[in-house]
């Protein structure tokens, strides 16, 4: 963050800038915070718990079917063998794409989003476009991500309107016979993991 | 009065497109870290639940003008503000004017990763037996609440099949409104698109939400 190498030059700094400042100050004067954390919950976020956990999920679950099963049984504690517990993913149903079936995640009440597997959701998540259509207008959502799927193909949205949270799992790309489970993890983007894309398909 | 419920955009027309964004894009503006951190350590103080915490955003009256991370702070300053813990006063003034309050926990640095680890489970000792099992016809309550509550205006009063039983979980409208858990079965419950939409569905689309046991009754056919 830029601003963080001004600390003295107010003149930097937006109104929203000010008052997150204020907050940590007045916070921490009181007590109930310690400013170190503030830290180290945002360097989480950006550097360990992000859609790559999910993207070895899914990598697994293509190359292990012993563990596809478990995720479809258990989803919280198959996902937790990995290690990706807690936070907004205490209680995970995977959910499995096939050729006549797409799986589309929404919170239409708010933002749920599965943060242990995926990291924070990004903005369009969290946007009316995406809330007030996902449940209605699934294709046209997946048209706007340049997503087109078979007229046969029907989809099936879950709307997170509690405290279960959902994770896509793609269909295997062909041509990936044998892959290792660290290069089919590459081809495992957060949107594949929402619904709103598709794994992307080995380079030529 | 009835309850300002701002975010239930199921369905609602004229939002326009989505806008994608990259794998990586995490912030658009400087305050947003710290925002989410704050947040979330204040969260964990225990000062208020989770459910509490939605209730303060969805009904902010600048909602729908709101960026999400104003949207949290604006409910992080307002759940604070009545709790005494922190006075707008003492944000404007950038320092603390009025003595702090207890509060049940502090969320410290070296804790972090075993909170995050640890999250907040929400499954509870089941109160009684569940009502409904797998494949049953339910129909699901009609009709707007006047308190925080989960179950979308698109799928009021609308006939659905359970397919999952998920364990009682803590009851987000009791929590919300400060009345305890009062954990409840919960049963994910799935529509058909022409349920929900009629004949404007996209054939073949199914819709589920997750819904608790006060949510849904036996439909036994009969119209509502």
């Amino acid at each position: 963050m830029n601003h963080d190498h001004h600390p003295d030059d107010h003149s930097h700094l937006g109104e929203m800038d000010l008052r997150v400042r204020a907050l940590e100050t007045v916070l921490t004067q009181k007590g109930y915070i310690d400013p170190a954390a503030l830290d180290v919950l945002v360097d989480t976020y950006q550097t360990q718990i992000g859609p790559r956990n999910g993207a070895r999920v899914v990598a697994r679950a293509w190359a292990d079917p012993a563990f596809a099963a478990w995720l479809e049984g258990d989803a919280t504690a198959a996902i937790a063998s990995l290690g990706y517990t807690g936070r907004q993913g205490e209680h995970m149903v995977a959910v499995f794409n096939a050729p006549d079936t797409h799986h589309l995640v929404v919170c239409t009440l708010c933002s749920c989003y599965p943060w242990t597997v995926l990291g924070l959701p990004p903005t369009w998540y969290k946007s009316a476009p995406y809330r007030s259509r996902a449940v209605k207008d699934p294709r046209g959502v997946l048209a706007d991500f340049g997503v087109a799927l078979p007229p046969a193909t029907q989809f099936r949205v879950w709307d997170s309107t509690a405290e279960v949270r959902y994770l896509v799992i793609p269909q295997r790309p062909a041509d990936t016979d044998g892959w290792s489970e660290a290069r089919l993890a590459d081809l495992v983007t957060r949107d594949s993991m929402i619904g709103t894309g598709l794994a992307k398909e080995p380079a030529a | 009065m009835s309850y300002p419920f701002h975010a239930d955009l199921g369905g609602q027309p004229g939002h326009g497109p989505v806008t994608p964004e990259p794998e990586g894009e995490l912030w658009h503006e400087a305050f947003e870290p710290k925002a989410m951190a704050l947040t979330l350590a204040m969260g964990a103080t225990g000062a208020w639940t989770i459910d509490q915490g939605r209730a303060a955003r969805e009904t902010l009256p600048g909602y729908a003008q709101l960026s999400y991370y104003r949207i949290w702070l604006a409910g992080l300053q307002r759940l604070m503000a009545e709790r005494d813990l922190v006075g707008d006063d003492e944000v404007a003034a950038g320092r603390m004017l009025h003595a702090p309050r207890p509060l049940p926990r502090k969320l410290l640095a070296a804790a972090v990763p075993a909170a995050l680890a640890r999250g907040a489970p929400t499954e509870r000792p089941a109160p009684g037996p569940a009502r409904f099992t797998v494949g049953d016809a339910v129909r699901t309550r009609s009709g707007h609440v006047d308190h925080h509550s989960r179950l979308p205006g698109y799928a009021q009063g609308k006939p659905g099949v359970v397919m999952h039983v998920h364990g009682a979980h803590v009851f987000a409208d009791t929590s919300a409104q400060g009345l305890g858990e009062q954990p409840q079965w919960l049963y994910t419950v799935v529509f058909s698109g022409e349920s929900l939409w009629g004949a404007e569905a996209q054939p073949g689309l199914q819709v589920s939400v997750d819904a608790w046991e006060s949510y849904l009754q036996a439909d036994d056919g009969a119209p509502p």
